[in-house]
């Protein structure tokens, strides 16, 4: 006996939902046998983690807020792995971002608050991460050297060059030596959406960034370029697509869009530049991409059940005093049976004695 | 203080286990004080968080019927605005923010809630309803150098750095100026490891001193690999956070504690009492904020010269700071005869005489 | 005296490299395998909490070092059931992996906090332990260090000198053809997770045990994505993975003395240091030798599903 796949011509639509409708439950069941070990009602703990969250206005614009710099990334990570391209410095290019578009907050402080602030520091966001991810672009158009390692390697460089400038040039004069930068102005922050200073507008840049990608993926004629050169290499180079210019094009685009995730947190949330300037958005955002399945409304579904267990666990550390630990490895255990699920979806799953037929899928 | 830590394992076992009347228990709370406390780091990093998080304990053991405590721990600074007002939206009064990334966050959240306090450590703005605290290091780090100067035999002393923030260079300046008392000639080398936790490598900056010539080593990091390699070495050292003791009995001289148990417990009386105001505290040796773990390892003369040195800042006859003290560059900071004021303290991004390392940037 | 100052500046390296070494030697065997297993931190870190936790329990090392091993084959057993058996991506499995081994190490690790055991000991040999110059070096090592050199050699041998690593190897370059000659791609890619967790588990053993003997949450601080870059600048070969990590844990441990030693650069260029040398290596080792393509395993992370 042998486990066999045999993909489906067209994806089930039913089977799209109900698979990780199905991790989703078997996560929790498992979930719930821990909590009960350690003496929590299974029950409440549910409520805490998934419906809690739900119900009230600050929570849902927290969850929003949450998911904003994920779903940002992921969509345009999903251009680079569409392509088979493996950016994983997204990282990087997120505090990069944040970085360059704070630096243009910094030396305008006290310039009197132009309109054309915010609009600058947003945009310097998105070209410094993009510059940033034509490195390992580069380096592996002219040179051949794996992106993998170069853009992951480029991560921990941006954040010691981050912690660098906010001891050094860009520490605030006044603060005590502290490592921080001024706080920005008015006029060099996102504007909030709604009363409690909580919802900023960068939620609207994501949601743009969602739409514009579906768009560019679906309906336009660089959009097919990039899937493709995913699906079909061969066939891309015979359709007389160039290799070097999509690689630069893709890592340019998941850089752009991970250094204005970068710049929207800086100018949103935390309105100065600071040592750490991400709890780890970059690297979450790889996971978004696959469980949103590479396509944009995919990855804002999938952004905001992150950013849904994320809070959910700080409720149950407060509210049940559950550990950050066990929150932790739910998470790791929600991601893997819903990756896992996912083949149900995309594969007739059968049982069956052997034979040697075989195929790849990417 | 040593047996104290040895019960981390049952009492998150406990803090686990007693969750069970939270639900049922929410009506009979309500005039309860709650009290919320937001780590930066795991409470089992037996450093800077577990430290705290003792406090939290001894509150709730102080005032078991007055008291609910919770805490959240690992708290990105970056993402910590939410960790903040989420304590508050579920009812805290008194909320602990004990990390210096914490305190533009806390600011905000507090102007939304005035009527929560807050207490934030290690920070320099306050309002209405948030106070700021912090402890004396550098009392301790001078007592530090005045051992190291004492008992190094090859006038070279090891110093494990994290990041050139003021509080690490007034801590690495006073431990030098307690060294120079005893003897004018010693060297301190520094290492700044750029992390204030990866024990593999504080141990390579520990290998590293000792391999050039350093006989002890003290270290403003948090985990206890570097005494460990002292140890092993058979040289000595000094512990960091919390009394590690246990991991260098052969080597630990002494350890530089925090104890915020009487500032915690003091807190929430007087949000009970109403009778808190938003103030500054920066206690030191004699408030009980700074403990030195018991003196180890070391001749008596000079477990006598510590002590006696110790109750010297308590009574406030010796400041680490006393004048003169002298830059790096030979200009005076602090004239003979008078004492570095606090501000000057808070903000150092200097080093005195001495110290053959540039600080950076 | 400065051959002594040498020899512990070596020793010192050949520490801070062992748990580089180990943890990226297994990764090397997945990798070749064809499957690209991003969760090697988590593996690492929960070998070093489950090795520990065991090591304190029975009070033995080699127990404790087996434990780690065993847990770190336990989290890669998961994601080749993921990634092998399910067709699950394995860049996102990898990296869901890790959380959850963030996460189970906390969970294990939380009643040994702030307990310490004795380190693995160390080999000694009179005569030789004590040589000048090189006794410690070569013969005063915990059996780590040794097993770590042990497995360079065997990985080394085995993939390029039996029959068995020579299928492990065509079945990461192409594992249609290797398939349609009847070889079993599916289990030869498991067996390679297999191997791979388990020497990020004994990596993670290492670092709890041997090297800084207690167990802390985040110990590991980032090792086993260096592990996982090391595999890459290591062009995919055993032996090179040795000499970078000797590389990187040397211009890590160079970078501490040099501060010692009392050179004033900015510490932040200096702990960037060891990464950008990283990728420096990597563009003149494209430049030296750009003939004949990638030295990827053609079929490096992707799926792989026998149909009919």
């Amino acid at each position: 006996m042998r486990l066999d796949l045999v993909p489906r011509i067209r994806r089930s639509a039913v089977l799209d939902i109900l698979a990780p409708a199905l991790a989703f439950v078997a996560a929790v069941m498992v979930g719930g046998v821990a909590v009960a070990a350690l003496g929590v009602s299974p029950g409440a703990a549910f409520v805490t983690y998934f419906v809690t969250p739900l119900s009230d206005v600050w929570s849902l614009q927290e969850i929003a807020l949450k998911a904003a710099p994920l779903a940002l990334i992921a969509t345009g990570l999903a251009f680079c792995y569409r392509a088979d391209l493996w950016n994983i410095g997204a990282e990087g290019q997120f505090v990069v971002g944040g970085l360059a578009g704070g630096w243009v907050g910094v030396a305008t402080h006290g310039s009197g608050g132009s309109v054309w602030i915010l609009p600058a520091m947003l945009a310097a966001g998105a070209l410094a991460g993009a510059a940033y991810a034509l490195i390992p672009a580069v380096l592996k158009v002219r040179l051949g050297v794996s992106e993998i390692l170069t853009s992951l390697m480029l991560v921990y460089v941006a954040q010691l060059l981050l912690d660098y400038m906010v001891r050094g040039p860009l520490r605030d004069p006044a603060g005590y030596n502290f490592p921080q930068s001024v706080g920005f102005e008015a006029a060099a922050r996102l504007p909030y959406l709604m009363e409690g200073e909580t919802l900023h507008a960068g939620v609207l840049i994501a949601l743009a960034a969602v739409g514009l990608g579906t768009f560019v993926l679906a309906r336009t004629l660089f959009g097919f370029e990039v899937r493709l050169v995913g699906a079909s290499p061969r066939a891309a180079r015979f359709a007389g697509f160039s290799d070097a210019r999509l690689t630069l094009a893709v890592f340019a685009i998941s850089g752009g869009a991970a250094g204005l995730a970068g710049i929207v947190e800086v100018a949103g949330r935390i309105g100065q530049l600071q040592p750490e300037i991400s709890p780890g958005y970059g690297f979450t955002a790889i996971i978004v991409a696959f469980l949103g399945r590479l396509s944009p409304p995919g990855i804002l579904v999938a952004a905001l059940v992150i950013a849904l267990t994320t809070i959910g666990g700080e409720g149950a550390q407060i509210d049940l005093k559950l550990p950050l630990d066990l929150t932790r490895a739910f998470q790791g255990l929600l991601l893997g049976l819903v990756l896992g699920a996912d083949v149900f979806a995309r594969y007739h799953v059968r049982l069956v004695p052997g034979g040697p037929v075989s195929r790849t899928a990417p | 203080m040593r047996g104290r830590s040895m019960r981390l394992g049952g009492a998150v076992l406990g803090a686990m286990v007693a969750v069970g009347p939270v639900l049922t228990g929410q009506a009979l709370a309500a005039d309860k004080l709650k009290v919320g406390f937001v780590y930066v780091g795991p409470v089992a990093d037996f450093g800077y968080s577990y430290q705290h998080d003792l406090s939290r304990k001894a509150l709730a053991a102080a005032m078991p019927d007055a008291v609910e405590t919770t805490f959240l721990e690992n708290v990105p600074e970056a993402d910590s605005e939410r960790s903040i007002e989420k304590l508050a939206r579920s009812g805290a009064g008194l909320i602990f923010t004990t990390s210096f990334g914490f305190m533009e966050p806390t600011l905000k959240v507090a102007r939304k809630f005035p009527k929560v306090k807050f207490a934030h450590a290690t920070g320099y703005k306050r309002s209405d309803n948030v106070a700021t605290y912090s402890a004396r290091f550098y009392e301790g780090r001078y007592v530090c150098g005045k051992i190291a100067g004492k008992l190094s035999k090859s006038g070279t002393v090891g110093y494990i750095a994290s990041f050139p923030i003021p509080e690490v260079v007034s801590g690495i300046n006073a431990f030098m100026l307690g060294a120079q008392a005893v003897n004018p000639n010693i060297k301190v080398k520094i290492v700044w490891v750029n992390t204030w936790f990866d024990p593999g490598k504080e141990a390579e900056a520990a290998k590293a001193l000792l391999a050039q010539g350093a006989d002890i080593l003290t270290q403003h990091t948090d985990s206890a690999a570097p005494l460990q390699e002292a140890e092993k070495q058979g040289k000595l050292a000094f512990g960091q956070s919390s009394d590690q003791f246990r991991f260098a009995p052969k080597a630990q001289l002494t350890s530089i504690t925090d104890d915020w148990d009487g500032y915690v417990i003091a807190q929430a009386k007087a949000v009970r009492d109403g009778t808190w105001k938003s103030s500054d505290t920066w206690g030191g040796i004699k408030d009980g904020m700074v403990v030195l773990a018991p003196f180890t390892n070391m001749p008596d003369d000079v477990k006598a010269m510590a002590e006696e040195t110790t109750k010297a800042i308590v009574d406030g006859k010796v400041h680490p700071f006393d004048g003169p003290v002298t830059k790096q560059d030979g200009t005076v900071a602090v004239k003979q005869g008078e004492t570095a004021p606090d501000p000057m303290i808070l903000g150092m991004n200097w080093y005195v005489k001495g110290i053959d390392d540039k600080l950076t940037p | 005296m400065t051959l002594d100052i040498v020899q512990m500046v070596l020793v010192t390296v050949l520490a801070a490299a062992t748990p580089l070494i180990l943890a990226a030697i297994g990764e090397l065997v997945a990798e070749r395998a064809g499957v690209l297993n991003l969760g090697v931190e988590g593996m690492m870190i929960f070998g070093a909490a489950v090795s520990f936790a065991v090591a304190m329990q029975t009070g033995s090392t080699l127990l404790g070092a087996l434990g780690g091993a065993g847990a770190g084959l336990g989290l890669a057993a998961l994601f080749g059931l993921l990634t092998v058996g399910l067709a699950a991506n394995q860049v996102a499995s990898g990296l869901s992996l890790t959380i959850l081994g963030l996460g189970l190490s906390g969970l294990v690790g939380a009643n040994y906090v702030g307990i310490k055991r004795d380190p693995a000991p160390q080999l000694a040999i009179p005569g030789l332990t004590d040589l000048p110059g090189i006794g410690r070096l070569l013969f005063g090592q915990d059996a780590f260090v040794y097993a770590a050199v042990a497995l360079v050699a065997a990985v080394s041998w085995f993939l390029w000198r039996t029959r068995a690593g020579l299928t492990l190897r065509a079945i990461g370059d192409d594992p249609i053809a290797t398939h349609a000659l009847g070889l079993k791609v599916r289990r030869v890619r498991f067996l390679s997770v297999l191997f791979g967790g388990a020497c990020a588990g004994l990596g993670g053993a290492y670092l709890a045990l041997a090297y800084t003997p207690f167990w802390s949450p985040g110990m590991t601080a980032g090792r086993g994505w260096i592990a996982l870059a090391l595999v890459v600048f290591a062009t995919w070969r055993p032996l090179r993975v040795a000499a970078g990590a000797l590389l990187f844990g040397g211009a890590t441990v160079l970078q501490l003395h040099a501060q010692a030693a009392g050179l004033g650069l900015p510490g932040q260029l200096l702990s960037a240091l060891p990464y950008l040398a990283t990728v420096l290596a990597l563009v003149l080792l494209s430049l030296g030798g750009r003939q004949g393509g990638s030295p990827a395993p053609a079929a490096l992370g992707r799926v792989f599903t026998p149909s009919r």
